[in-house]
């Protein structure tokens, strides 16, 4: 057995790097740092080692060879999950653009409500070490961040030192909307995070009046979506007393139609807070099965987030248009790639149409794939780079084990090279 | 593999030829001696009439790193106009401010440079900088990393450590970055602004170091000496932007007491407040600093008309211009403890007196610099135009004529505020030459590149003169890239892989003890994990590393 410390996470976005592994064989442990997340997501077996054609288990090169016939006969092949690591994403790339296919990142739906807000207005943001050094304040909207990312408390808030901070254990936690799921934001003093919540939907206008609150507008109404104005009203005060105060949102977490807007409140809020003698910056959270690396990628081979066309023989991007499921509802494609290297659960959409999955060993299927080549994961089995929620970061996997399954992008710049 | 290049007019101001036909060998990308006569030469290109320079080199340009991204996700409107079709040897991508990295080494390659410097990696940040540089096709690629703003340096200053470990520090994070240079921006202004403070003045303290950019210029300055880099300090002064901040750069120049120094997009920092908009042309000022200091270099970072979009690490000045937004979305971010960045979109237009009067000021500048090995030609891409414009920039610095036809359409205000329609100067090619090779490969640092000498790799440039400066430029006949023929009349016909270009300072390692105890208290990652290592570069078999010499040290 091999012990493996420093081992960073591909897995819950929040860049964890300290996990400890205990490898056997193709077992593995994590023996210290884990989290709900992180340590079932390291300790999965390896199910599938071997490609298959039709439900048939056949050489690697036989499914690379079928899969680019299937995508040498499509017209318009969709790659959809897009759930991989910087190589891996270079290779959906590299595919797309040779058979002219779409790309479409699993997450877009939830990372369009940002990139909509992003490409209107803009925006200002922090990081995660500015977090744990600087914020004073945290005001928390619509999502329950410890279920989001178990560790964010205590790595990133009630981390005993801080540079900027005599007592990281005053910062103030406050939750908007959803409340939290456990009593990770209590600090270690045992002081609370101050919740007011309102259902998912009723967030447009919580928000709205929090905004015109901190532009001194004047509001009449005495409630807010039950919510009373002057805890609202409270809530501005602070963000604009505080020295570092940071708005978090998780687009994922914003199921409501035009959650965009909501997002664009939020994030024209910070940007006004900044005008009035102080600093407020935003966070968005996601990172979680590279989605943030695909973004990243298809941003610098394309210039575009990772919801592309290129059939027309460049990069074309259009945030509603080539929804992967909306495509496949209307009968839009004819192929369907699905590639998904970190999480099993994260199937294909049930299509008729021919499909090939990209994926990690142990996916499990209502309805096989025409070809399924099982893949190592990131982070795990290969060496690679994944980036963090902050978007800045890309984190070192490191290989762990010697699976001898191929990596996705192996798979995919073999396809490529077979069209 | 023997190639001979028959008969062209050189302009190698590396190895003193000016405008001579001379005949050129290169054997495995790599120029040669002329060999034996009875040695078989392999295949011969017929260069009467044409001229050869090297490849060009862009010693700042931002095509690598996370501001980089930020500006292309922020714009979408403006690459679909600019689409860049697939080929069978070529990728597709767009983007005409900000193009993809495929379509960024292509559209380089396409007028004839083979080499181009980031130079503002975050060592945080470095990672990106390197991946998206591994994606651009064709080009040599290097960064400079940006230090002066980040915690750990301004806690040594605070806590008075001695040079030797500022040093230490450098040099170390030089190696875990993969750089060849070190490059301030905005020195501890970033920081500052984390501390809301809304500007930092040359002399200002940091509100909670108590440190001044002049002493974060100074440490770094000499740390970038004293552990032998060749490439200056290279420096994004304060008051980016702000009218009178001509001052600011001639106070700059007179504080660093003869350290070598390079101070970039220099227009930016060369205002004065004359006349009725508050609002005149430093140039003239900083052209003489220039040439009285023999230890500044200056890029120029030229505007040109039209639309672009600025990214810079300079996050406190970013936001305090973000109201000039065109169009109007911007993104400001506060990085790691580290830096920041910050991504505004600009529409600069020749009836805008301002952005009229900057593209004067840029110009006055290049024309009255006398030494041409100092100055080097920038549009600090994307910041004053995408780099698409160099031949463009070159006809104005070549052509007189065309650059008063030019001057006579630009906003009248902002003539009667220049005095260049009365300079003479027109660039040689000579002079382009070292501008855009010789003198920037020796500004960086490269050992064996910018030149047609002996010895060399063979990166080479081959034009059709032309007295439209402009069309000769931008469609060269043919370039070579380490000696393979990369492009033929303005298109690219093979692709391959260039270099990354680094130094490796030494350390002590003792630095590496500190620098672990303040990444387990502060940071968000292991030191260990920081560290970019070689294999990163080179796993994926197309990226390779050069290490080049350092300056003796004491």
């Amino acid at each position: 057995m091999i012990e493996i410390t420093e081992v960073p996470s591909p897995f819950c976005g929040i860049g964890t790097d300290d996990l400890t592994l205990q490898v056997e064989g193709l077992s593995v442990k994590v023996s210290e740092n884990g989290c709900a997340i992180n340590t079932p997501a390291f300790e999965q077996e390896i199910t599938d080692t071997s490609a298959r054609v039709g439900g048939k288990e056949v050489s690697l090169e036989l499914a690379i060879a079928k899969a680019a016939e299937l995508l040498r006969e499509s017209n318009q092949p969709i790659i959809g999950g897009c759930a991989t690591d910087v190589n891996g994403m270079r290779g959906v790339m590299a595919v797309a653009d040779k058979a002219g296919a779409v790309v479409d990142n699993v997450n877009f739906p939830a990372a369009r409500r940002n990139f909509l807000a992003l490409q209107d207005t803009g925006w200002m943001t922090t990081t995660l070490a500015e977090i744990k050094n600087r914020c004073d304040y945290l005001l928390v909207v619509g999502v329950d961040l410890e279920g989001f990312a178990p560790r964010f408390f205590e790595r990133y808030l009630w981390n005993k030192e801080s540079m900027f901070l005599d007592d990281t254990g005053q910062r103030q936690i406050v939750y908007l909307g959803k409340a939290p799921s456990g009593n990770a934001s209590t600090s270690p003093k045992g002081v609370s995070a101050k919740v007011l919540e309102c259902a998912d939907v009723d967030l447009p206008e919580v928000t709205a009046v929090l905004r015109a609150l901190v532009k001194g507008r004047k509001i009449v109404a005495d409630t807010v979506a039950g919510i009373a104005t002057h805890e609202l009203r409270a809530i501005a005060e602070q963000l604009k007393a505080a020295k570092y105060s940071v708005v978090t949102w998780a687009a994922g977490s914003l199921n409501f139609d035009h959650a965009e807007l909501t997002v664009q409140m939020l994030t024209e809020m910070v940007k006004d807070i900044n005008t009035m003698d102080t600093r407020c910056s935003g966070f968005p959270l996601g990172g979680k099965e590279g989605d943030q690396t695909a973004n990243q990628v298809c941003g610098w081979i394309s210039a575009f987030p990772a919801r592309a066309r290129f059939s027309s023989g460049f990069p074309e991007y259009d945030p509603f248009l080539y929804d992967s499921n909306v495509m496949l509802a209307n009968g839009e494609a004819d192929v369907l790639v699905w590639v998904q290297a970190f999480n099993t659960e994260s199937v294909p959409p049930v299509t008729d149409l021919p499909t090939i999955v990209v994926a990690r060993s142990g996916m499990r299927f209502a309805q096989e794939p025409d070809v399924f080549i099982p893949v190592g994961t990131p982070g795990i089995d290969h060496a690679g780079h994944a980036y963090r929620l902050d978007n800045v970061v890309a984190i070192r996997l490191k290989k762990c084990r010697d699976s001898g399954l191929p990596s996705t992008a192996e798979v995919l710049n073999a396809i490529e090279q077979a069209l | 593999m023997l190639i001979k290049l028959t008969g062209g007019t050189v302009y190698d101001p590396a190895s003193g030829i000016d405008g001579q036909v001379t005949t050129l060998y290169v054997q495995d990308g790599k120029f040669i001696k002329p060999p034996a006569a009875d040695v078989k030469v392999d295949k011969e290109y017929d260069l009467k009439g044409k001229v050869l320079m090297a490849g060009a080199i862009d010693m700042h340009t931002h095509i690598g790193g996370g501001k980089g991204n930020i500006a292309r996700m922020l714009i979408p409107e403006d690459h679909r106009k600019d689409p860049v079709y697939r080929s069978d040897i070529t990728r597709s991508g767009c983007g005409h401010a900000m193009p993809s990295t495929f379509a960024t080494g292509y559209r380089y390659a396409e007028m004839g440079y083979t080499a181009g410097f980031e130079p503002a990696i975050l060592p945080v940040n470095a990672r990106q900088a390197h991946m998206e540089m591994a994606d651009i096709p064709i080009l040599d690629k290097g960064g400079y990393v940006m230090l002066g703003s980040d915690d750990y340096l301004l806690r040594m200053l605070t806590a008075k450590k001695d040079q030797k470990a500022i040093n230490d520090y450098v040099a170390w994070t030089m190696n875990a970055a993969k750089a060849i240079g070190v490059k301030v921006v905005n020195p501890g202004g970033i920081n500052a602004f984390k501390f809301n403070q809304r500007k930092l003045e040359l002399d200002e303290q940091n509100a909670h170091y108590g440190v001044s950019p002049r002493e974060i210029l100074q440490v770094l300055a000499t740390a970038v000496k004293e552990i032998g880099v060749k490439h200056p300090l290279h420096v994004h002064g304060c008051n980016l932007g702000v009218p009178g901040n001509v001052d600011t750069t001639l106070d700059t120049i007179q504080g660093i007491g003869g350290l070598p120094m390079h101070l970039t997009h220099i227009q930016f920092h060369s205002y004065g407040t004359e006349g009725d908009f508050k609002f005149s042309s430093g140039g003239a000022q900083i052209a003489e600093a220039i040439n009285k200091n023999k230890n500044i270099t200056a890029d120029v970072g030229q505007i040109l008309f039209g639309q672009t979009i600025t990214a810079s690490g300079d996050n406190m000045r970013q936001h305090a211009n973000h109201g000039f937004a065109n169009p109007n979305k911007w993104v400001c971010m506060d990085i790691e403890c580290d830096a920041g960045c910050g991504v505004v979109p600009f529409k600069y237009r020749d009836q805008n007196f301002v952005n009229a009067l900057q593209w004067a000021i840029g110009l006055e500048i290049f024309l009255l610099v006398d030494d041409p090995w100092r100055v080097f030609l920038t549009t600090d891409h994307p910041n004053g135009a995408p780099f698409t414009t160099y031949p463009h920039l070159i006809r104005l610095l070549m052509d007189k004529s065309f650059r008063n036809d030019m001057l006579a359409t630009i906003h009248p205000e902002a003539q009667k505020m220049t005095t260049l329609a009365s300079i003479d100067r027109e660039y040689s090619l000579q002079e382009i030459a070292i501008l855009t090779r010789a003198g920037a490969a020796k500004l960086v640092g490269l050992d064996d590149r910018g030149s047609l000498g002996e010895g060399a790799w063979a990166d080479i440039t081959v034009y059709t003169e032309n007295v439209d400066r402009e069309k000769m430029f931008e469609k060269p006949d043919y370039v070579f890239k380490d000696g393979e023929l990369v492009v033929v009349d303005g298109k690219v016909v093979q692709t391959k892989w260039g270099t990354t270009h680094i130094v490796r300072p030494e350390w002590d390692i003792s630095v590496e003890q500190d620098l672990q105890k303040y990444f387990e208290r502060f940071m968000t990652m292991k030191v260990g994990n920081f560290k970019i290592s070689d294999d990163e570069i080179t796993e994926d078999g197309r990226g390779s590393l050069t290490t080049h010499s350092l300056n003796a040290v004491s």
